[in-house]
């Protein structure tokens, strides 16, 4: 994928370089990782202008869970609406990482395509996804891998219509698995150092190829293997905050006009780029052997890196 | 309810009114030892709670949360409605607290 590099604002926290805004982050910084999905709504939109449909109270919960002796939430894990976002109309969802690892099911599901049938008609000036999630939520089954489906449809219906999609990608548990897939199926993907975005989880990996292939509990091979810095490094996000949800506030501001048309030529070319980072890849290495083989400098400092200094080691 | 999952409620007279038609609060998620708590305007001066908990055999422990909460606030016209996955008593309490706190 060929990002063009967002505005040096995007990246920051507003104010100082990239030393001085990491040390203003720690100070003043609210996490994304650690916020629910209601309080990251609260505090990226404009504020009080985030009007929710199906919500808590109208008790639209999973067919499934009780079935199996588990508790429903009240949203099933996901909160659709739309707001204000510096000014301007946007589409929104935020999927709740605690509720089933934010596992799409069949109602979660419905929420999310049901946002963005609406948003097609009703023509937003974008629509953001504050996505968290193991993917679909297994409890679920077909129900929802269907869900996830319909979800990648409606998504690719709305970047046909012109209408830019923005993925968040901040909490602790990452984007993995389906709504994995979903996120690239977005115009424009913002993560943060901390958070992660991939097929697989680590410890599907694991299960299926071996420990030593991948080692689940090594959480330095996990992040630079799916963590923000290597994304971005890798191309495969388009801007990288710290976890700050005033820097992730910024980036989403910055992406409101970021529409990608979809098209034959685009997807050949993403083809070919995937072919070529296989037999490119330094044999056997991992991510700081990779990252040099880029032209990163000092490529083994990198997971020692706030976002800015990774940022600036982007090469192309 | 289905095998797995206890239902329990309660009804307390209310002192404190409430304001009619207010927004809904909701604190909390569904998550291994936590729970969601929603509190909704309801009809008349009773606070109604109704409990969907996956830890079977604790109601009388419910019994003693709620009506702690209720001593403190003695909510009136009110519906507290919880998802509960194996919270502490402890938790609970500071949860309906925060719910609590949220109303106008």
């Amino acid at each position: 994928m060929s990002a063009a590099r967002p505005p040096e604002g995007a990246q920051l926290p507003p104010g100082g370089t990239a030393r001085g805004a990491k040390g203003a982050a720690m100070s003043t910084a609210i996490s994304f990782a650690e916020c629910s999905a209601r309080e990251r709504l609260a505090l990226l939109l404009d504020p009080g202008s985030f009007h929710e449909w199906l919500p808590p109270a109208a008790r639209v919960t999973s067919p499934h869970l009780a079935q199996l002796g588990l508790p429903a939430a009240f949203d099933d894990g996901v909160a659709i609406g739309r707001a204000m976002l510096a000014g301007r109309s946007v589409f929104v969802a935020a999927q709740e990482g605690e509720f089933m690892g934010g596992g799409v099911g069949e109602v979660h599901g419905a929420k999310l395509t049901g946002l963005f049938r609406r948003a097609l008609l009703d023509k937003p000036d974008a629509v953001l996804l504050l996505a968290e999630s193991g993917g679909v939520r297994l409890h679920e089954a077909n129900a929802g891998l269907i869900a996830v489906s319909e979800v990648m449809r409606a998504l690719l219906d709305l970047r046909a219509a012109g209408i830019p999609t923005v993925v968040l990608i901040g909490g602790a548990n990452g984007c993995f698995g389906g709504m994995g897939i979903v996120a690239r199926c977005a115009d424009w993907i913002v993560m943060s150092d901390i958070a992660r975005h991939a097929m697989s989880g680590p410890e599907v990996i694991e299960a299926s190829h071996g420990v030593e292939e991948f080692d689940a509990k090594d959480r330095a091979l996990v992040w630079r293997t799916t963590g923000g810095k290597h994304r971005y490094l890798m191309g495969d996000c388009d801007v990288l905050v710290e976890d700050d949800v005033a820097a992730f506030r910024v980036a989403a501001v910055e992406a409101l006009g970021r529409h990608r048309p979809l098209t034959l030529e685009g997807l050949e070319a993403e083809h070919a780029l995937l072919e070529r980072r296989l037999t490119d890849a330094p044999a056997g290495a991992d991510a700081v052997a990779l990252w040099r083989s880029m032209g990163v400098v000092d490529a083994e400092l990198v997971p020692d890196w706030g976002a800015a200094e990774v940022v600036a080691a982007r090469v192309g | 309810m289905q095998a797995g999952m206890e239902s329990l409620s309660f009804t307390l007279a209310g002192r404190t009114p409430l304001p009619a038609g207010f927004a809904p609060v909701l604190v909390g998620v569904v998550a291994s030892g936590n729970l969601e708590v929603m509190v909704e305007p309801a009809a008349g001066s009773d606070c109604t709670f109704e409990v969907a908990t996956s830890a079977r055999g604790f109601g009388p422990i419910w019994a003693a949360v709620v009506r702690d909460f209720h001593d403190r606030h003695g909510l009136a016209g009110a519906r507290v409605s919880i998802n509960d996955m194996g919270a502490t008593p402890a938790v609970v309490s500071l949860r309906l607290d925060q719910a609590a706190a949220g109303l106008p």
